[in-house]
């Protein structure tokens, strides 16, 4: 795709430069002359939320690394003094806590809105399965994020969550002892757990780069899932997308502050605040709120081989979408069956995290169950045969056609031609 | 490669009809020492991870008297990190683990799947009927499960008969720490290698003298 001007370097430092490095010519044209498609709703901006938030991730955890210690007999403790004695130690410590929140949330409308206008088929597979990389990455950096204040729940998730790994026929236990390097969480976990908390976030922001360089080659897919055909379908990136994304990163800015500085303990347990003892199991153990979908699943199973797989091809099964969907329409907009399958399975999606948050007694057990089917039904069922049976609706000609045939005239550049 | 090999070629000796050049020799025999080199380096990175020496160290034989423990009552001592239960059963919990009803509801109750060295392989699953000495990490997911010993109508859950129930994800065990059906724990409990040192005393850590070289890290899981 042709962007809309080329750069042309003025003065002679950045002429000089150009010729030994062309750094403002790639910026120039991946950020500013980069066409995107005109008619881009804001689900399209949690992309550029999800780099801020990585931003805000790694500047506060440099910070608070400064005051962590990870050993076992002062963890919580050099935590507890962030709070209290550390100059604005609390405040860094409830971004750094809250903003792992609102970067699953980020994450997972931004999984959403590629389900939701197939943004995942042909040509965007490799972007795709970066993106569930970028996922996975992001799970285990939170997960070892969680372990590392030392409460009970710090401790208790890290015993059953490295336990996952025991379910594995013969390699199982020995692998788990690796994981710890001993016979149980310890302080040798702790301080790997540190170290790669540290290390991880930096690796995501390299296969961050990967993804952005995958989606700047394919280009984004937009509401309607027709490509752009001419320069009358995209506008240049800056300012279009630039001030779309920067004032919905204020928005979502306002309800983050709104968590730190109102209720930043209510999306953790407070017996988070009371310091590991590996000798008590507290009484109810619950991961963190964006996990609780794939622990119902887990759960859900009474065969803990069988539920760790299932775990696992829960989130694998994602990457394999671009070939479960054997449709070759890409918006949901223009597929009526898809459009409710697929709102059920955010349904799904959802319940399975509140029954992930309860006590797996009874009916909730029941329940998991089917949701759990349902989950793996849509996924391999329903849309390998959809994409077969369904009848879709007719797609516009063209990007600039939908955007003018749906509202108002969206400006005097965009004649109405189809094209 | 192609390249560099036939440019090589018209230097040196004819080659070309298909036979491997003494430099594709040199290529292979490169990059297998290479290819081995880095399997090597890979040994340290990797294994650095497990116990090291001082948590092995640690994880000694652990002595404790039994003849304190009242009878219904258990005490947890701690062996290689790990919560060790023992249990001074009572007449009372002896027959309910001989129960038929009891049996039929355990996934293995024969203690077939090998979570036990030999001399617990019985229907106490331990040396001496009254004392049961248990690994208390459930075999689900590792947490510890609750010491419910009495039947009990509503606690831990309906129609308990006593035993131990773990809070995580709800599996249940008989007072020998042998594993209930449909629950998502898939193993009994392991039993720790111990020996009584005299009546009173057991060695957690070691086995008993007519079968010294039974390995802990035989049991099928943890
Ligand atoms: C992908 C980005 C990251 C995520 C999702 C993440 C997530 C988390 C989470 C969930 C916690 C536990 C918070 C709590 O309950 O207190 C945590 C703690 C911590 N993180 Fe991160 N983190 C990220 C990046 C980083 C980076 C780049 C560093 C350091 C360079 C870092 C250093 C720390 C430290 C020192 C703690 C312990 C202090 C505390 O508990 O507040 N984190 N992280
Ligand atoms: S850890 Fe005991 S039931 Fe899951």
């Amino acid at each position: 795709m042709s962007g809309y001007s080329t750069y042309k370097p003025q003065s002679p430092f950045m002429q000089w430069l150009e010729r030994r490095l062309p750094i403002a010519s790639l910026i120039h044209s991946s950020f500013i002359a980069y066409p995107t498609p005109r008619n881009l709703n804001y689900w399209w901006t949690f992309g550029g939320i999800l780099t801020f938030m990585l931003g805000v991730q790694i500047v506060t955890g440099v910070v608070l690394a400064m005051h962590y210690t990870p050993q076992v007999d002062f963890a919580f403790d050099s935590v507890e003094s962030i709070m209290r004695d550390v100059n604005y130690g609390w405040l860094l410590r409830y971004i750094h806590a809250n903003g792992a929140s609102f970067f699953f949330l980020a994450v997972y409308i931004h999984i959403a809105r590629g389900m939701y206008y197939g943004s995942y088929k042909e040509p965007r597979e490799v972007l795709w399965i970066l993106g569930v990389i970028l996922y996975l990455l992001m799970v285990v950096t939170g997960f070892m994020g969680y372990v590392l204040p030392w409460g009970q729940m710090s401790f208790w998730a890290a015993t059953v969550i490295t336990n996952l790994f025991s379910a594995l026929p013969g390699i199982g236990d020995p692998i788990v002892t690796w994981l710890w390097g001993g016979y149980a969480v310890g302080n040798p976990t702790l301080n790997r757990f540190y170290s790669l908390h540290y290390l991880l976030p930096f690796i995501i922001a390299g296969v961050v780069v990967l993804h952005i360089w995958a989606l700047h080659v394919v280009g984004q897919n937009n509401p309607t899932g027709v490509e752009p055909k001419t320069e009358k379908d995209t506008v240049a990136f800056t300012p279009y997308a630039t001030v779309k994304d920067a004032f919905f990163i204020g928005l979502f800015c306002i309800l983050f502050a709104y968590f730190i500085f109102y209720i930043p303990n209510y999306l953790q347990h407070s017996d988070n605040y009371i310091p590991a003892n590996p000798g008590q199991t507290p009484t109810h153990i619950v991961p963190e709120w964006y996990y609780l979908p794939f622990y119902a699943i887990l759960r859900a199973i009474p065969n803990k081989l069988a539920g760790v797989i299932a775990l696992g091809l829960a989130i694998i099964s994602l990457a394999f979408l671009p070939w479960l969907d054997t449709s070759r329409v890409r918006s949901a907009n223009y597929r009526p069956a898809y459009r409710v399958f697929l709102l059920v399975f955010f349904a799904a999606v959802i319940g399975l995290g509140y029954l992930g948050s309860q006590e797996p007694t009874g009916g909730y057990v029941i329940a998991a169950r089917i949701l759990t089917l349902y989950y793996f039904g849509f996924l391999y069922v329903i849309l390998p045969l959809l994409g077969l049976f369904e009848t879709t609706k007719p797609l516009p000609n063209s990007i600039s056609e939908s955007v003018l045939r749906e509202g108002s005239p969206a400006g005097a550049s965009a004649p109405a031609s189809g094209a | 490669m192609t390249d560099i090999t036939s440019t090589s070629a018209k230097g040196g000796p004819a080659s070309g009809h298909g036979e491997g050049t003494r430099r594709d020799f040199l290529y292979i025999a490169t990059a297998m020492v290479g290819a081995v080199g880095a399997a090597a380096t890979l040994v340290p990175l990797v294994d650095q991870m497990n116990p090291d020496a001082s948590t092995l160290a640690a994880g000694g034989p652990v002595d404790l008297d039994v003849s304190k423990i009242e009878e219904g009552g258990q005490v947890v001592v701690r062996w290689r990190q790990r919560p060790i239960f023992v249990f001074h059963r009572s007449k009372k919990t002896l027959d309910t683990m001989q129960s038929s009803q009891m049996i039929s509801l355990l996934s293995d109750p024969n203690s077939e799947v090998v979570q036990q060295p030999p001399y617990a392989t019985n229907w106490h699953r331990s040396i001496k009927p009254e004392y049961g000495v248990l690994v208390g990490i459930c075999t689900h997911l590792g947490c510890i499960p609750l010491f419910y010993p009495d039947a009990s109508a509503t606690t831990p859950v309906s129609n308990w008969l006593g035993g131990y129930f773990c809070p995580c994800h709800g599996s249940k065990y008989d007072p020998a720490g042998r594993v209930y059906s449909g629950v998502p724990a898939p193993y009994n409990l392991p039993v720790p290698p111990y020996r009584f040192v005299n009546d009173t005393t057991i060695r957690i850590g070691e086995n008993p003298a007519d079968s010294p070289a039974w390995d802990f890290s035989a049991i099928r899981q943890l």
